[in-house]
């Protein structure tokens, strides 16, 4: 369990990033959901935290690949493998991140 | 249509496939391709599969779930060698004629090439077979390399030699690189990028010979001096692959010309990615290849011209540990303003920078360096303005005296 950030120092619409092995992004949608999947797109090196938040899909900065937070899966090209996705909570205040181990998707 | 082939199983080509099946076509697909291998990704080719952070089986662009899902049939390993319109066919380099009722020419474009015999050592960057040769020629030991041309092959090229531990010198025949992309004051923050990053810049002068034979010893410029190189890579641009439409009806001028849906002088032949003239403009950008497609193939199926793929151009380049993006349609005479970050010495600041390029009051086009969110924001705006603009002039050509109004289907108010 990583400890993130305090929740109102993550405003909705807003992400981090955690720089683990391998990074995680945290993202707090404008629905007030959170999530969190790995930071790097599948397809090409770049960091989904710095990518463009719609609802709960993130689009990739570089080519516009689309993951869907609630289950890491791709929604367009030219991604094609799903990122992993790692539950949250948020307990006193403050948002964990709960890495999961094995590989593949955690929808 | 029952019988569909896409000429070049690259990018575009790839993408026409798989719009194809992805808008309803179940007839018989058929992939050409002249190189032998599946497709794959080439931006990687000068960047990570160069320095060997990625091999081989990351480039794939397909899996083999996805080629029975497209269920075409490959024909890789021999390009086309002719169009006959007339028969309706494609003939192949090894004979063999397909006859075919629609054509996606798909064909990209090749390196240039510098005239005469190269001795070895000299390479160009655009296959990976090419990347591959590279490759191999980086991992002697520490070498003198020179690339010649500085656009973005060049660039990231040098770049990354310079990150495998080479001694590199960029040499650009233009007073600064990618000056007709960026314009003076955008082209120069990159060309510091060389400085920064550890590679020796040489500007406004040509490349007069190549030394050494049977391999490069050096390369000559057109000033006299004379530069040590055990590696040469020639990143000089790219031409068009249309040699195989020399005999066919359709207009070749850099490129084969389109109109803005993409599709040719024949309404059952289209053509996507870098070797399309759409509507006046060849781009040779990853994006322009994966976005045309879907138009292309939507009026090839529509067997007439009912959308346009003008979009908002965008590329990227990743250069010495840094990410530049640019987007929009910048102009000479557009002013440059840095929004975000800032400059340090000519260079990118640590921190990067978000450049907004702008006229009469309005953005016509972004340039960031490691910036990718404000760059997204503003490259989305772009696309917006652009959109609103295009369909205010729908509107226009909507209300002019067009066949909707001759035809009683309009009456303005007031009449």
């Amino acid at each position: 369990m990583i400890p993130v950030c305090r929740l109102e120092d993550l405003p909705r619409g807003e992400s981090a990033r955690i720089g683990t092995t391998p990074p995680i992004a945290v993202f707090h949608t404008d629905d007030g959901e959170l999530y969190a999947i790995d930071d790097t797109c599948t397809h090409q090196d770049a960091s989904l935290s710095e990518g463009w938040l719609d609802g709960c899909l993130v689009e990739c900065p570089l080519h516009a690949a689309s993951f869907d937070l609630r289950t890491g899966l791709p929604t367009c090209l030219p991604a094609r493998r799903a990122v992993r996705t790692h539950r949250v909570t948020v307990d006193d205040g403050v948002i964990h991140v709960h890495l999961v181990v094995r590989e593949g998707t955690a929808a | 249509m029952r019988t569909v082939t896409v000429v070049g199983a690259s990018l575009a080509g790839l993408y026409a496939a798989r719009e194809l099946r992805a808008q309803g076509f179940d007839g018989r697909l058929v992939v050409v391709g002249d190189e032998p291998h599946r497709p794959y990704d080439r931006p990687p080719l000068s960047k990570d599969f160069l320095t060997g952070r990625v091999d081989e089986d990351r480039l794939a662009l397909t899996d083999a779930e996805d080629d029975t899902a497209l269920g075409a049939e490959w024909l890789l390993g021999t390009g086309a060698r002719a169009l006959d319109p007339r028969e309706r066919a494609v003939v192949l380099a090894d004979g063999r004629t397909l006859p075919t009722d629609g054509v996606v020419i798909a064909t990209g474009a090749s390196a240039r090439r510098l005239p005469g015999t190269a001795p070895t050592g000299v390479h160009t960057l655009r296959t990976l077979d090419d990347a591959r040769a590279l490759r191999a020629g980086l991992t002697r030991g520490a070498r003198r390399v020179v690339v010649i041309g500085g656009g973005f092959v060049g660039a990231e090229t040098a770049a990354s030699c310079v990150a495998l531990g080479h001694r590199v010198t960029v040499v650009e025949a233009a007073p600064l690189p990618l000056l007709p992309a960026l314009g003076p004051a955008l082209a120069a923050v990159c060309a510091a990028l060389h400085r920064r990053g550890g590679a020796e810049l040489i500007t406004g002068t040509g490349v007069a010979a190549l030394r050494g034979t049977p391999a490069v010893t050096g390369v000559e410029l057109s000033d006299g001096r004379v530069l040590d190189a055990d590696v040469v890579v020639v990143g000089i641009g790219a031409v068009p692959n249309t040699a195989w439409l020399a005999g066919s009806t359709l207009a070749l001028r850099d490129g084969v010309l389109c109109d803005d849906g993409c599709v040719t002088a024949l309404p059952q032949v289209v053509a996507v990615g870098d070797v399309a003239r759409v509507g006046g403009v060849r781009s040779e950008h990853w994006t322009s290849a994966t976005e045309q497609p879907r138009t292309a193939v939507a009026n090839l199926l529509a067997g007439r011209t009912t959308r346009s793929a003008r979009s908002l151009p965008y590329f990227w380049s990743d250069q010495y540990g840094s990410r530049i993006q640019f987007a929009g349609r910048r102009r000479d005479g557009d002013t440059v303003r840095i929004t975000e970050g800032g400059l340090v010495d000519g260079a990118p600041g640590p921190d990067g920078l978000l450049a907004l390029c702008e006229r009469d009051g309005r953005t016509t086009a972004v340039l960031s360096v490691d910036r990718p969110r404000p760059f997204t924001r503003t490259r989305r705006a772009l696309d917006r303005q652009e959109k609103e603009k295009e369909s205010e002039i729908e509107i226009e050509k909507g209300s002019g005296s067009g066949d909707a109004a001759r035809d009683g289907l309009r009456h303005p108010a007031g009449r």
